[in-house]
């Protein structure tokens, strides 16, 4: 193989003669996601200046403010839900109550899957990862006493995302308040469901036009709404490494913005409303390398493939949660340190809001004492460290930097496969990202099980018999409540006015109609969520996967 | 060239129910197990007890692992461990693994769960077991 002769850098001159003479310990010298580290980075390792930017201007790569959190912290935005709306409104209220403006719901399996309370599938699941919501009755309920007309509200559901906020338009209609005064998000995000959080109700083109529906009638109806939260937090759940966090999720949301473009909407009308969730796992300086790269890749990519003018068009914002997968079991207390870690890392990599996770979750659903612990790291991050005292006090480190540009290039490389496939869609039908994630999960597991990846308390520094710790235990009676509640709504309303609204509804499946004022028809109806989605259904069928493994 | 009359691998059925989509620690094991020569059925996701008890007769399994990660272990696996022992496949090796908490392992034990494997368990741990418990 020939080579061009050309001269010793100075980091080589070092390399030679100074640390190739001295020993290495024995270590796996890679992020988490096998990505190989050199031993020391330099200026030669800077990209062009053009590419870091200041903060708050193009690429965007320091930050998407020019103040950062030296004109407002991150917010600190905890998710919640457990029981019956009733005791997540409680819940609600208290949070209220002790100065939090915003609120954000986690609902249970049985509604993130689009069934009622009393589907035999629901069985044991009500209530128990987040609150039962079956009608708009639940929905009232979860907001009563609450102006939904000012606080913002954050909603984690996505196969049925479109029946929930047809709830919440509807509940809000019932307190005097307006679609179009509405503020928050709903994570609706369905591709990352078929690639890894598989919750899903129907078929992928169907759910594709759903979403498409959704942002068509928020951009129109609803100016203060984010109906997308593009998610990499559960890609990386499933055993991801963090390029493929960042590429996938970067390509689900283009593939949203060419479907809501071949709606015939302008980008410029509902890209400043997409909004993104990353994960913030364990290893500091890979995952503040992805967000700086995200930011620059969006607003590169808004600009020149999908011609937006207006500014907000090109701010990647983003929500981020430290790594559920991060924790263990064993020596549950230590993972106030790994998420205090994980959660330093989004602030340095400029997170607009941030959620910590519990000690206990590796366990169960997070006591109080443990959420507010979660709480107070964020707090102590904020206000005692001093890191944000400054915007984006990593810019122009020679590591994070070359981090930067590696995971622009991975994320570059996947967009060219996964366009070799015919984009997301095609892609996700053909397994391809749910393999790539499979295989990666795999590897790390294999790294941890030889002992080659240090987990503490795992497969290093255990202890025998440990302490248990107390853990939370919902009370299976509230399925019952549920149940009961769901039942009595469905007696108080009127059946044929229910029946003739989801009739209306699947008769518009059929069409090409937008299916969003159907939807809202069928909550003012009374009909429940396990019906309209089983109406969706009647007309567009379910989906089951092929594993890979 | 032909394999000499070699032990009958083990069967086992890996297997997701209720409604949890979590299925890193499932894909994990099911690829261990396979690893290791074992013949394995991954049965998917959202499976109710009544489609896995099927599997697991239909499969002629040895064993099966239940992975569960959203709290509805109490409901879910007695359901399995009943419908087993109904179509008499009693003698089917079960194990669960997951975000269980301590205090319910001696439960699940003594509803004829062989062992509950909670994160962080190496998959070899794992498949030592399932070896150990169906010879």
């Amino acid at each position: 193989m020939a080579t061009t002769p050309r001269a010793m850098t100075d980091a080589e001159r070092w390399y030679r003669e100074r640390y190739a003479r001295t020993p290495e310990r024995d270590a796996l010298f890679t992020t988490v996601s096998g990505t190989s580290i050199e031993p020391l980075y330099t200026a030669e390792d800077l990209p062009d200046q053009s590419e870091i930017g200041f903060p708050g201007e193009f690429p965007y790569t320091r930050g998407v403010y020019p103040s950062m959190y030296r004109g407002r912290l991150w917010t600190m935005r905890q998710f919640a839900g457990f029981g019956t709306a009733e005791e997540t409104n409680e819940r609600f209220r208290y949070l209220l109550d002790h100065g939090q403006t915003g609120l954000s719901t986690a609902f249970d399996m049985p509604s993130l899957m689009g069934h009622d309370s009393d589907h035999p599938r629901s069985e044991g699941e009500v209530g128990r990862e987040g609150v039962a919501i079956d009608t708009l009755e639940d929905m009232e309920t979860l907001f009563a006493g609450i102006p939904m007309g000012e606080v913002s509200t954050s909603m984690t559901i996505n196969a049925p995302a479109a029946v929930m906020l047809a709830f919440y338009i509807v509940a809000a209609e019932r307190q005097g308040v307006a679609a179009e005064h509405l503020a928050g998000t709903i994570q609706t995000d369905i591709l990352k469901e078929y690639i890894a959080q598989k919750e899903w109700c129907l078929p992928i083109d169907p759910a594709m036009r759903l979403v498409t529906d959704m942002v068509e009638f928020c951009s129109r109806r609803m100016p203060r709404w984010h109906p997308i939260s593009i998610s990499g937090y559960h890609i990386r759940e499933a055993g991801s490494t963090a390029q493929q966090e960042l590429a996938f999720t970067l390509k689900d949301g283009f593939t949203y913005v060419e479907h809501a473009l071949d709606r015939g909407l302008a980008v410029d009308d509902f890209a400043p409303r997409l909004s993104f969730f990353f994960n913030a796992h364990i290893d500091f300086f890979e995952e503040i390398a992805k967000y700086r790269a995200a930011r620059r890749i969006w607003a590169r990519e808004l600009r020149d493939t999908y011609g937006a003018r207006d500014e907000r068009s090109l701010l990647m914002r983003f929500h981020s949660q430290t790594a559920g997968v991060s924790l263990t079991a064993q020596q549950p207390l230590v993972n106030v340190i790994r998420t205090a870690t994980e959660a330093l890392s989004a602030v340095l990599g400029g997170t607009q809001s941030l959620h910590t996770n519990s000690y206990d979750e590796a366990l169960a659903l997070p006591t109080e004492e443990a959420v507010r612990i979660a709480l107070r790291t964020q707090q102590v991050i904020a206000h005692e460290t001093g890191v944000a005292n400054t915007v984006d006090p990593l810019g122009g480190s020679y590591f994070v930097e070359a981090l930067t540009d590696r995971m622009e290039a991975a994320a570059y490389d996947y967009f060219q496969k996964i366009d070799e496939l015919g984009g997301m869609v095609e892609a996700i039908k053909q397994s391809y990202p749910q393999r790539e994630i499979a295989d990666a999960s795999f590897r790390y597991q294999q790294e941890v099980d030889s002992g080659q990846r240090t987990v503490v308390g795992v497969n290093r520094y255990s202890e025998g018999d440990e302490e248990p710790i107390p853990i939370l235990r919902i009370d299976p009676g509230l399925e019952r409540k549920q149940i009961d509640r769901l039942q009595g709504a469905r007696a108080r309303r009127s059946a044929d006015e229910a029946e003739h609204a989801l009739d209306l509804l699947r008769r518009a499946a059929q069409t090409q109609a937008n299916l969003m004022e159907p939807i809202i028809d069928c909550a003012r109806a009374g009909a429940t969520e396990g019906e309209i989605v089983e109406s969706l259904q009647r007309v567009f069928g379910t989906y089951t996967e092929t594993p890979v493994f | 060239m032909e394999a000499a009359t070699s032990a009958k691998k083990i069967r086992v059925v890996v297997a997701k129910p209720g409604l949890d989509g979590h299925d890193r620690g499932a894909k994990i094991i099911a690829r261990a197990l396979r690893d290791a020569g074992m013949e394995v059925i991954y049965t998917g996701l959202h499976q109710t007890p009544e489609q896995i008890a099927e599997t697991v007769i239909q499969e002629d399994a040895d064993a099966v692992g239940l992975s569960i990660l959203s709290g509805a272990h109490m409901t879910l696996v007695p359901r399995v461990v009943d419908l087993l022992g109904q179509q008499g496949a009693d003698d089917v090796v079960i194990t669960v693994g997951g975000t269980i908490p301590n205090e319910d392992i001696p439960e699940l034990k003594r509803l004829g769960v062989a062992e509950v494997f909670t994160p962080g368990a190496p998959t070899q741990q794992i498949v030592d077991f399932i070896r150990a418990s169906v010879s």
